[in-house]
Parts: C-alpha cells; sequence; structure tokens
C-alpha cells in the first residue's frame, strides 16, 4: 500500500512560447532560458522532478529536451529530470540511449524517460516516418531500448533500422538508473503493452473526468498478471495552475487555454472552447486549476481513485507568462505537496470536486 | 448492452487479441473474428480508420445495416484520394464500396468520452441528440432505435448523401447539441451545403 511518503510530484513543460506581463510574446531562446529557472525554483521548492515534452512546433521550443535537462541537471543537485514524453517511435533508441544515459551520468543519476507515441504527429513527416508505422514504430523501438537498457552487448534486428550485433553502447548505466515508464493516452493496446514489458504506466489525461481511467488501470493489473509481471507504478499527468484564489487561477489561465483550443479547434475541425467548457474542466475534467485547497483536494481525490503513486502537473496551458509559472510553481511545492500529503495521511473519506456523479460512475468499483 | 443489446466486437487480428480488452473495459461483450461477427450480428457498427475499410471484402456486408461511424482524417488517411474531396460526403464511398450493405452514417460526431457522459434517459431535460443519415428507411429507423437506447435523442438527418452535413469541420461535429438545436443546424446545412477545405 503507498504511503503518501511514497508519492512522487513532479511538474511538466512543453517549454511552450509566452508571452511577457504586458501580452507581448517572447523569442524562443528566451523562453528556453525562463524554462530552465523554472525548474531551478521547483527544486528549490522540493518538487520531485520537472519533465519536458517533445514537440516540433513554432509554438514549442521543447524539440530538444535532453539538452535542457543537462542545463538544468549542472544547476541543481535533487529534482529528478525527465520526459514526457519521449516520442520514440520517430526516434533511433541507439541515440535516446545514449544521451539519456549521459544525462544521467551528468546529473548524478537523476535522469528518467517516459516513452510515448504521441499526441501530435509533426515528427513523423519531419523525420520521414509513415504515420501508417505508428504503431509498428513504437512496438519496435521500445523492444531495442528496453533491450539495450537491460540486456547489452546487445544483438538485434528489426524493420526500421540496422541490425546490431554484439552492441555496447556508452556510458553504461549503473542497474536500476533510467527508468523508462510508458506513456499512454487512453488506447487499451498501449495499456496491454506496457503491461507485457512490464514497465510503469503514466496516463496522459489531457481532458474529460479522470474515472474514465478506471478501466484501463483495471486492464493494466489485469494484463500484468496475465503477462506474469509484478505490479508497477502508475502516474497521471494533467494541466492546471495555482494562484491565491481560484477566480483568480481561471482568471490567468483562461485566455491562454482559449487561445490554444481556438487553434487546435480550426486545426482539427473540433467545437470552439467556450468559458462552459473550460470551467467543465475545472470542476469535472482534468484541470487542476485554483487555489491551494482546491488543487491540493483534487488531486488527493484522483490519486486515491486511481491509486497513483506519481502525479505530474503540466503547469500552466499555453503562454501564461514566465512570473506567473514560478507563481504556481511555488505555491505547487510549497503548499500543494505538503497538504496532498496530510489529506492522503487522513481518513479516506470522500472529497471529490464539484460534481458527486463522479464519486461512482456506473457503479464501477475499482480493484486495489 | 445495459439498453439490451447483445454485443460482439473483431478487430483486424484474431479474436484472442483483444479478448482481455474487451473482457475489461467491455464486460459482457465478445470478441469474436469478422466473419462471425457479420454472421452473428443484425446492425453492425465500422469503426476503423477511414483508409482501411477498402480491406474488406465488398460483399462482407451484405443485406446488413452498417453504421459507418468513421471520420476523414487527413494524417491517418492521406491527402491524396478520394476520402480528401469526397464532394457527396465520405459515407457515399462506404455505400460504393459496400454496395450490398445498407450503409447508414452516424455515431461518429460525438467524442468518446462525451458519449458516456452524455447519456440520458428519454424525456431528460439535458439530453443531448445525434444524428443518423442513410438512403434505407429500415436501416435508418434501426439505427434511430440504438440511438435513443444508448441514451440520445435520435434526428434523422436524412438520405446519405445529406450526411456530408455529420462529418468533421461543419458545426456539428464534436459539439453536443439538443434535438431541437441539431435539428436547426441540419436544416441550415440543405440550404447552404458544407464546403469541405
Amino acid at each position: 500500500m503507498t504511503t503518501d511518503q511514497d508519492i512522487e510530484f513532479g511538474l511538466d513543460s512543453f517549454v511552450p512560447l509566452s508571452v511577457d506581463e504586458s501580452g507581448r510574446e517572447l523569442s524562443g531562446d528566451v523562453v528556453i532560458r525562463n524554462t530552465v529557472d523554472e525548474a531551478v525554483l521547483a527544486d528549490a521548492v522540493g518538487i520531485d522532478s520537472f519533465n519536458i515534452a517533445e514537440h516540433y512546433r513554432k509554438d514549442m521550443m521543447d524539440s530538444a529536451a535532453s539538452i535542457i535537462l543537462a542545463t538544468i541537471a549542472g544547476r541543481t543537485k535533487r529534482i529528478r529530470l525527465g520526459t514526457a514524453v519521449t516520442v520514440l517511435s520517430t526516434q533511433d533508441p541507439v541515440r535516446v540511449y545514449t544521451e539519456f544515459a549521459t544525462l544521467d551520468a551528468v546529473s548524478n543519476g537523476r535522469a528518467q524517460l517516459i516513452a510515448g507515441r504521441g499526441s501530435l504527429i509533426e515528427s513523423f513527416p519531419l523525420f520521414g516516418f509513415d504515420l501508417n508505422d505508428y504503431e509498428d514504430l513504437f512496438e519496435e523501438k521500445l523492444d531495442l531500448l528496453m533491450r539495450l537498457l537491460r540486456d547489452q552487448p546487445v544483438t538485434w534486428s528489426g524493420k526500421f533500422r540496422s541490425p546490431l550485433t554484439k552492441q555496447f553502447l556508452s556510458p553504461p548505466l549503473p542497474v536500476g538508473h533510467l527508468p523508462v515508464w510508458v506513456g499512454v493516452g487512453g488506447s487499451p493496446q498501449s495499456v496491454v503493452r506496457a503491461a507485457r514489458y512490464g514497465l510503469p504506466l503514466m496516463l496522459a489525461v489531457i481532458g474529460g473526468p479522470p474515472i474514465r481511467f478506471l478501466p484501463l488501470i483495471d486492464l493494466y493489473k489485469r494484463a500484468l498478471v496475465k503477462y506474469g509481471k509484478p505490479l508497477q507504478r502508475i502516474g497521471m499527468h494533467s494541466h492546471g495552475l495555482v494562484a491565491r484564489t481560484d477566480k483568480e487561477a481561471a482568471e490567468i489561465q483562461w485566455p491562454h487555454w482559449a487561445h490554444v483550443f481556438e487553434g487546435a479547434a480550426a486545426e482539427r475541425g473540433w467545437a470552439r472552447p467556450t468559458m462552459d467548457r473550460f470551467q467543465a474542466e475545472v470542476d469535472e475534467g482534468s484541470l487542476y486549476l485554483g487555489s491551494v485547497e482546491t488543487v491540493a483536494t483534487k488531486i488527493a481525490w484522483v490519486i486515491r481513485l486511481l491509486g497513483l503513486s506519481r502525479f505530474d502537473l503540466a503547469y500552466a496551458t499555453g503562454r501564461v507568462p514566465h512570473e506567473q509559472k514560478m507563481a504556481t510553481i511555488e505555491l505547487y511545492g510549497r503548499e500543494v505537496i505538503p497538504r496532498v500529503r496530510e489529506l492522503l495521511s487522513g481518513p479516506a473519506e470522500e472529497q471529490a470536486p464539484r460534481d458527486p456523479s463522479l464519486a461512482s460512475a456506473n457503479g464501477r468499483s475499482s480493484t486495489v | 448492452m445495459a439498453g439490451g443489446y447483445d454485443v460482439a466486437i473483431s478487430g483486424s487480428g484474431p479474436a484472442e487479441r483483444i479478448e482481455l480488452i474487451v473482457e475489461v473495459l467491455a464486460p459482457g461483450a465478445r470478441a469474436l473474428s469478422t466473419d462471425e461477427v457479420v454472421k452473428y450480428a443484425g446492425l453492425i457498427v465500422l469503426a476503423i480508420p477511414m483508409h482501411r475499410f477498402q480491406e474488406l471484402r465488398r460483399d462482407l456486408f451484405a443485406g446488413k445495416t452498417l453504421v459507418d461511424a468513421m471520420n476523414y482524417w487527413d494524417e491517418i488517411d492521406g491527402v491524396d484520394g478520394p476520402f480528401a474531396t469526397a464532394p457527396a460526403g465520405t459515407s457515399m464511398l462506404v455505400q460504393e464500396w459496400f454496395s450490398s450493405a445498407k450503409v447508414v452514417k452516424s455515431l461518429n460526431h460525438l467524442g468518446y468520452f462525451k458519449f458516456e457522459k452524455s447519456r440520458r434517459p428519454r424525456g431528460a431535460p439535458d439530453r443531448i441528440a445525434m444524428a443518423a443519415a442513410g438512403d434505407d428507411p429500415a436501416a435508418v429507423a434501426a439505427v434511430l432505435q440504438l440511438i435513443d437506447v444508448l441514451g440520445f435523442d435520435a434526428v434523422n438527418a436524412g438520405n446519405l448523401e445529406a450526411g456530408l452535413a455529420l462529418q468533421p469541420g461543419g458545426p456539428i461535429f464534436g459539439a453536443g447539441h439538443s434535438a431541437k438545436e441539431l435539428s436547426n443546424l441540419l436544416s441550415l446545412e440543405v440550404a447552404a451545403p458544407l464546403l469541405s477545405n
């Protein structure tokens, strides 16, 4: 049974282009340096990890996560440094190994990664991969990555890269270093795959009520049993923002959330964002947004609901100014996390967010 | 299943591959092969990536009501080819391919997460609607009944070509509308047809 002290609380960043407090857009290099400062603050306020995503877009500066993470490593001593996620399908597992084993060395053992397929697909045409191979690419590369991590020297062949014969890669990783999680967005096949490899599961939740992940967690645990693997950890990352009051948090986040979803609606043919939808995500969905008490209550609730031992906050969505992100990080580290631990070590009374129908949906019971 | 339907599911591979998933995520449904699903089913929902439906035999669904729940996405299905333009709607291409089936366009225009949380009993004031479009009246009626059982008001959107209004890019797709709003939007689409870009 996981105690409140075993739970890890991290932060996620897409290193998004942001505006300054007067609304003027900052340049990409400034944003990258700001992100390093945000991670250094996270380390100072006791947050457990800082995890950077991987995109190839004009509005996100996270295309070379390992470099940013290495810079953070040089300025910190304690915080773990990870990815959320490494888009393994369009990467070379050999390079992923060498970069992250080196990150682990420069950080004195603090590297981690989440391997995912990614929900955006710009990397496919950019690196010359066929979207029809979306599934097979990830499968093959995860297989190779795990061989490189567990089983050197490696003799291996596959469809998408040249074979390896008794291959050693440098630097060697001490046993137990560089934990790999599998990121899943909601596809049952991804969950089963994570179980097949015996890897811990990271749920990437970008919207909707968290309770809908209960059946997937059930599936994961049963698949672990089926494949003869020991029980693994389950984590989740979701978006949010912390301010002094619920109202202030909504006021800071809403215009930037709307901006992101306007763009997505245009690209994807979705309905355009409204304040009602935003508020619904805060009240019943997957935005962890509000005052310290609001956010802590919701995080503690979801940790209990889903049996999580890791929660990462993707702090702020879109172009929220750096100053406000620093304030969120400060509150998250100094006040939210201790409050969540306090709530979790207390009695397990229901502290559900505003919508009571989320407390038990369809009479499903969660297996613990 | 909650509405009394007997449900079987198949994927592109053997039934064993999806057995655990079906058991956990849809307990009570059966994992079968596609041929067995076709033999066994009165109404079939086709929910696969659009560019793959032509891997299925053209006579596979002969005589069956086939709900086309597919949507065209350029990144997945390609920017060239018939799906990208399809001026009469992608379901017309599906009907052309499976010429002996009775294709009804439905279940494509509401996100799966919204599906689950928006189900309501008949008469509930906040019940939203889903539409069905098809050329065979009996087939459309069966799908409208399914929609109602699933927990949504059912709106007849007209013939299969009128199903164009349910595709991504228009005001109906992805949004949850009441039956009245949905009917209004559909009649607006008839007046000024949806232009695909």
